[in-house]
């Protein structure tokens, strides 16, 4: 197969596909075509056939991005969501040049929503605190909405002894919000810490990708780290570390699987067992066994 | 005429500036250092120890850029490796177990970006910091002396105050880093350095800071710092580890400016 420019030939493929046929549900992060091809392996996939499989391509297990929402329905059991702090957006406090215009870019993009969504749900009937990153949002950026967002998540998980169960997704700090936006690595950071010292369970589940800020603050402070095949997980991105040391990154650098071997994560969950997995952690943590014979 | 952001970043990275072991010296009398994260090894990019401040015995923390050529190379120009974070949570915590204050000293252009860095968690060890540094049962100041260079120096800043010398910066990310990434120009370094309020008048106005030491006259700094110093240290002593912690994580949780609709 030849090598190919996959945004190239997608464009172009969209604006074939575009013509023919109106796609009927658009699903955030995979093209709204007929087709597309896996960045995994260059195979031409039916999308519809992708979102069959959870976004995973068939052939090789790429896993495609997905969408915040689209990971709250993955794991959360049916109409059990309700969404937390909704109302809180992103203001421009440094006047800083493009900004404004920017959130007001993003924002028709996503459809208002900004770049983490949070609430309650139940996991295989256990309640449960959620969040999810998406990067529809200026790249799940970090800066004043994502610090309080998930400051507020954690504190009223503690006030209500509730485990969080969260998905990291961030290209790093919102600079354009200034020292503000390093300030929410620590405060998130307290939040998370006073939750853990409550004795409540946090589970992060690492995405691609999830670099800077994020993974310098809540990304890394799970009770249990778990990750999706390949994601990219650093703390300083790979172009940065590319000019910094002045050489080519081996194979495989700061994908999940590196990051296990390494020591930093505690296992690499295909998309397909996500749910299941979760579920298994969030019994073994349950405060009160539900039956006297032990089973759950 | 005040200076402009971008001259004050200059001067911060002036190498003919005291470094953080200078900081020391003046400081502190009978200072011992300690070292090792007893994990990995010891980073030479932060000197940690104890010394008397005042006469009150103190865990001191600081980033070191290094005084010769020799020097800065030995101590990677004073950008930590995750070793040196943990080294300085070790001595966090022995600070916390004897009941002394702690003193970081920021000097950083960030947290080292390179292959050895990432393998070794760096993300993971500057998080771990945050965390535990927001419920340390002491008192934390920091100050930064030069270059405040994002999660790099944020990892020593989890404080109770922090001030910043009159021509030092803190930042989110370097202007270079800010120019590049949003408008693909390095060259707009000037822009850059004004739009992300970096200076220590921007960052006191904004609250996160709450003193600027003044460096004028040169000779009175240090003298001036350390009574300062004496004297926060001091009052923050006076506080219960709860006041002390609650205190902390107030002051983080402040930070952001948002709309609830």
């Amino acid at each position: 197969m030849p090598k190919f420019n996959f945004k190239k030939s997608r464009n172009r493929l969209e604006g074939l596909v575009n013509q023919l046929t109106q796609p009927s549900q658009p699903a955030p992060n995979v093209p709204d075509s007929l087709c597309v091809p896996c960045p995994g392996c260059e195979v031409m996939l039916f999308t519809s056939e992708l979102a069959e499989n959870l976004n995973v391509c068939p052939q090789c297990g790429h896993h495609f991005r997905l969408s915040a929402p689209q990971r709250i329905q993955l794991i959360c059991d049916a109409g059990s969501f309700t969404p937390w702090d909704e109302g809180l957006a992103s203001k421009d406090p440094l006047q800083f040049p493009g900004y404004a215009a920017k959130l007001r870019h993003s924002r028709l993009k996503t459809g208002g929503t900004e770049e983490v969504l949070c609430g309650a749900g139940s996991i295989a009937g256990t309640a449960c605190a959620v969040f999810a990153m998406d990067q529809d949002f200026m790249m799940g950026s970090m800066g004043s909405v994502v610090g309080e967002k998930i400051t507020r998540l954690f504190e009223r998980a503690t006030r209500e002894r509730l485990p969080v169960v969260g998905f990291t997704l961030s290209g790093g700090a919102r600079m354009q919000e200034g020292i503000l936006s390093l300030m929410q690595m620590a405060k998130t950071s307290g939040a998370v810490k006073y939750h853990s010292e409550a004795g409540l369970l946090y589970i992060t589940v690492l995405t691609d990708p999830t670099t800077g800020g994020v993974t310098a603050s809540f990304g890394m402070e799970g009770d249990i780290l778990l990750a999706e095949p390949g994601a990219l997980i650093g703390f300083a991105g790979p172009r940065v570390i590319e000019q910094t040391m002045r050489q080519k990154l081996p194979k495989g650098f700061q994908k999940a699987e590196f990051l296990l071997e390494k020591g930093f994560l505690d296992a690499v969950i295909p998309r397909k067992r996500l749910k299941a997995t979760l579920a298994h952690i969030l019994r073994l943590h349950r405060e009160e066994e539900p039956h006297a014979d032990g089973s759950v | 005429m005040p200076m402009e952001a971008y001259e004050i970043l200059q001067t911060a990275r002036d190498t003919a500036r005291p470094s953080g072991k200078q900081f020391i010296r003046k400081l502190c009398t009978d200072f011992i250092e300690l070292r090792g994260d007893r994990r990995f090894g010891d980073d030479h990019a932060i000197i940690g120890g104890i010394g008397r401040l005042a006469g009150m015995p103190v865990t001191v923390i600081a980033q070191e850029r290094g005084e010769d050529l020799n020097d800065r190379a030995r101590r990677n120009f004073g950008s930590p490796h995750p070793e040196g974070y943990r080294k300085a949570l070790r001595l966090m915590k022995q600070a916390e177990k004897f009941r002394r204050p702690v003193l970081c000293l920021v000097d950083t252009s960030g947290a080292y970006s390179g292959i050895a860095a990432e393998e070794r968690g760096q993300g993971q060890a500057i998080a771990e910091n945050l965390m535990e540094m927001m419920v340390l049962k002491v008192p934390i100041i920091t100050v930064v002396l030069g270059e405040g260079g994002s999660g790099g120096a944020l990892a020593l800043a989890v404080a109770n105050q922090v001030w910043m010398l009159e021509n030092s910066v803190y930042s989110v990310i370097s202007p270079e880093g800010c120019a590049t990434i949003l408008w693909k120009n390095a060259a707009r370094v000037k822009e850059a350095s004004a739009a992300l309020h970096i200076t220590p008048e921007d960052l006191l106005a904004l609250g996160a800071v709450e003193k600027i030491i003044p460096e004028v006259p040169a000779g009175r700094v240090f003298d001036n710092l350390k009574a300062e110093l004496a004297k926060t240290f001091t009052a923050l002593k006076a506080l219960t580890p709860e006041e002390l912690c609650g205190q902390r994580y107030q002051r983080f949780r402040q930070y952001g400016v948002y709309a609830e609709g």
